[in-house]
């Protein structure tokens, strides 16, 4: 849809029933890609909250004491305990890769096929590094500190079956990023995008707009460590 | 108007400065910074509660605006995206009662009671 029949169209609040009430395609203007990412995501947004509400009921419910995430995931340096340091830097890379994968989106518009090509690469081995720190979380929780999906030394026996699901769950969204971001990168630094070459699976011909849906995915990913953050963290 | 004429004009609107991206991302470290303090230096109840909050919700906010630029889009998009999602902030309210209820018949049966 082009700018000037958009500009006939309403704004703000009378958009949504006009968009909704419409012909062939709600959300005008919008790529059709991005507005399917979008309603994924949405999706994905329900499956998180059921998992963060559940651990939310049963943490707030229980009457055995939960255990403390400060010292459970705190980190030995050089002899003092530091609280939490593997968690803020896991939250650092991913903030980092979030920017990067921001910078890829802009310059996959601006057509700088290679600069964007770079920053995709960039993203995805930031989410390598934060599932490589994931890895090194879980093995010390599991061989060195004996926590179980149904029990641990340090308090609530719910705390593991919580921990492994909800930190799983984000950390298999960031591995299949982590491939696709590779698949985008490869597409980009080819020039599929400017070539029109044609998608192994889809058959059809893309645009830059992929980056961008890509983006979306990742951000997602970043989103939702905000809140596992604070609600699995730092509670 | 021709499709070329079209296809640039979409992309135009598309591309933002780069100083907006490089603000956000420093404003995400500054807030993350900051939610990592209130637990380094050990802040308790509501304050703790109040800071973790803000913290989540400002970042959240941020990158859902701006790097996944809900800000510029249409409309009626951000606001079917956005129902659901305050939605959902009602029923942890729900839940928070809820759960409060629980922990209350549990402490009133299991180790008042019996």
């Amino acid at each position: 849809m082009d700018q000037s029949a958009l500009d006939k169209l309403p704004k703000g609040w009378g958009s949504i029933p006009s968009d909704l009430n419409s012909d062939q395609t709600a959300f005008k203007g919008v790529n059709w890609g991005k507005a399917m990412m979008w309603i994924f995501l949405l999706s994905d947004t329900f499956i998180f909250s059921c998992f963060l509400l559940s651990y939310m009921t049963d943490r707030g419910s229980t009457t055995v004491p939960w255990p403390n995430a400060s010292e459970v995931f705190g980190l030995e340096v050089f002899g003092t305990s530091v609280p939490l340091l593997l968690i803020a830097i896991m939250t650092f890379v991913l903030i980092s890769s979030s920017g990067t994968m921001a910078l890829a989106v802009k310059n996959g518009y601006e057509k700088n096929r290679k600069l964007c090509a770079i920053f995709l690469l960039l993203t995805a081995l930031g989410g390598l590094t934060f599932v490589g720190m994931q890895v090194f979380e879980w093995n010390k929780l599991i061989f060195h500190e004996g926590v179980r999906p149904w029990s641990n030394p340090m308090g609530a026996p719910q705390f593991g079956a919580f921990f492994f699901m909800i930190t799983g769950f984000h950390g298999t969204h960031v591995s299949i990023g982590v491939i696709f971001l590779l698949i985008m990168a490869r597409k980009t630094w080819r020039g599929d995008f400017d070539t029109d070459r044609k998608g192994y699976f889809t058959s059809m011909k893309s645009d830059y707009v992929a980056i961008e849906i890509m983006g979306l995915y990742w951000h997602f990913v970043d989103l939702v460590w905000v809140f596992i953050f604070a609600f699995f963290y730092l509670w | 108007m021709t499709m070329t004429d079209i296809t640039n004009q979409e992309k135009q609107s598309t591309t933002h400065k780069l100083g907006i991206y490089l603000w956000i991302w420093g404003l995400l470290f500054v807030l993350s910074f900051f939610s990592y303090m209130v637990d380094y230096l050990n802040f308790q109840g509501l304050l703790r509660w109040f800071l973790i909050l803000l913290f989540m919700f400002s970042k959240a906010g941020l990158i859902m605006a701006f790097f996944m630029h809900l800000f510029w889009e249409r409309y009626a998009l951000v606001n079917v995206l956005l129902w659901p999602m305050t939605a959902i902030a009602c029923f942890v309210g729900l839940m928070v009662a809820e759960s409060k209820y629980t922990f209350f018949t549990r402490l009133f049966y299991f180790v008042l009671g019996s």
